[in-house]
């Protein structure tokens, strides 16, 4: 799959990418059954240090990287956090933690603050506490609760992920409630993208037809009422829809992500694809990564792109959807999204939609397989 | 997820809307960026930028320079004025508070 010297120099430099999400660990006191970390979590004695985060963060910026996603695992089980949050802001790149709310005390985030942090992004199993603890494998929401009032205390812009599965998306007004009662600004709904420990658990996981029609309609319905007070962002979800998404807006084309041991991915999920075929910002800068590299310039444009996706006008607004995914259903990850109702290998998907609604009927609770720690 | 989903523009000098430029007066609104919102300019691309928490708005022209006197005291009718000072052969009074009232909406601008 090695794209020869000669068409790599005729091919034109990609456009700079805007967005670093930047993994700065796998460790997390939540064992969530959907995380999209990938099933193999990386050693916390091999990740990055402050140090060399800070050097990752320059070179993003001299990169064209305006913004990063300090996300993990959990983050704030990086002591040293708050040296990465400054190195972020001094190199010019806006600053957003992606965190469970566990370990966010009140002098914890005046020192991320201290530091240049802009916004805190906070994620929710479930607006009621038992079945969040259910799902996320562990006892979380008081701290998540005390975290949204210490964020909104201290005036920083508050945004709740919900991670929707069959388990929760029948609660999907009181997760509009919660967000509106805790003052967030932004309440995302994500229906759950199957990759790492989500893929693992996608029988438990995936919901019916019905059940994704049922929160759709709540969602216009809190949009009319809002009425702009507070942002509602829908990810839809692909294996339901039968569309595909438009993933990272193309292989390569927007962000870049870097995993706690340094390897740089063209998306979170991407590790599986590549193995060892991804670099490593330990060897290689992160501009010769993102210009040069295999890893990035695989699946970049449009000249992989199988005869389903060439010549189908889609591929302009979805670029031939989600590689990994791909991958993850086919083996292939050149073949068109399985998500993609054109693609000739969407019957796997279509029998799995199915299987859902057949579970539906039997009523039993899901199984989870829950995440483990980090080694 | 992140930038993914937004990288989007906003064009000054794009839709007429005249109700908009009729509220902006009767009100002495002295627009700010609301608490999510960060202009920056960006030295690779050489543009001035919106940057949120989950999107990325490119602003092009006379954006920047727009928005960047959104501090909170000037009235829309000072920024006008300044701006036509400026550029005294661009339909600014007509167009910046349009432009203003668009931001508004969008929930950038308070």
């Amino acid at each position: 799959m090695n794209t020869p010297a000669t068409l790599r120099a005729a091919t034109p430099a990609p456009d700079p990418p805007w967005a670093l999400l930047a993994e700065l660990t796998h460790g997390c006191p939540l064992r969530c059954a959907y995380c999209s970390n990938p099933m193999e979590l990386t050693d916390r004695r091999a990740e990055l240090s402050a140090d060399q985060w800070a050097d990752v963060l320059r070179q993003a910026a001299d990169l064209g990287v305006v913004q990063t996603h300090l996300s993990g695992g959990e983050p704030l089980l990086r002591r040293d956090l708050a040296e990465i949050v400054a190195a972020a802001d001094s190199a010019g790149i806006h600053t957003q933690l992606v965190t469970s709310g566990v370990g966010l005390h009140r002098e914890r985030l005046a020192r991320l603050v201290d530091a240049g942090l802009r916004s805190v992004q906070l994620s929710v199993q479930h607006p009621d506490p038992r079945a969040a603890e259910r799902i996320a494998g562990a006892r979380a929401f008081t701290a998540k609760e005390r975290a949204a009032s210490l964020v909104r205390s201290a005036g920083l812009p508050l945004g709740l992920n919900a991670v929707l599965h069959r388990a929760n998306l029948d609660a999907l007004d009181d997760f509009v409630e919660l967000g509106l009662s805790w003052g967030a600004d932004r309440v995302e709904l994500a229906n759950t993208q199957f990759y790492g420990w989500a893929l693992r658990n996608r029988e438990a996981l995936l919901p019916d037809r019905a059940q994704v029609a049922r929160a759709r309609a709540r969602v216009e319905r809190w949009r009319e009422r809002l009425a702009g007070r507070m942002e509602l962002v829908w990810v839809a979800p692909d294996y339901v829809d039968g569309v595909a998404k438009p993933c990272m807006g193309g292989w390569g084309a927007v962000s870049l992500t870097v995993a706690p041991d340094g390897t740089v991915l063209p998306c979170p999920a991407a590790a599986a694809l590549l193995g060892r075929d991804a670099p490593n910002v330990r060897d290689h800068r992160l501009d010769w990564i993102w210009r040069h590299s295999d890893a990035f310039t695989r699946y970049r444009g449009e000249a992989w792109m199988s005869d389903t996706c060439r010549g189908c006008e889609l591929r302009t607004a979805d670029f031939g959807g989600c590689r990994c995914q791909a991958y993850a259903l086919t083996g292939d990850a050149a073949r068109t999204d399985p998500a993609c109702h054109r693609s000739p290998d969407h019957g796997l998907v279509r029998a799995l939609v199915d299987g859902a609604a057949a579970r539906t009927k039997e009523g039993e609770p899901p199984a989870y397989a829950y995440r483990t720690h980090a080694p | 997820m992140s930038a993914q989903d937004a990288v989007r523009d906003a064009e000054p000098y794009a839709v007429p809307d005249r109700h908009a430029a009729r509220d902006a007066v009767r009100d002495p609104w002295r627009p700010a960026l609301t608490r999510s919102v960060l202009l920056r300019h960006d030295r690779v691309r050489g543009v001035d930028l919106l940057v949120l928490p989950e999107r990325v708005v490119v602003l092009r022209g006379a954006a920047g320079s727009i928005v960047a006197r959104c501090d909170g005291e000037r009235e829309v009718a000072g920024i006008v004025a300044e701006l036509a000072r400026l550029h005294p052969d661009a339909p600014v009074a007509e167009e910046v508070p349009v432009f203003l009232e668009r931001l508004r909406a969008e929930g950038w601008l308070r």
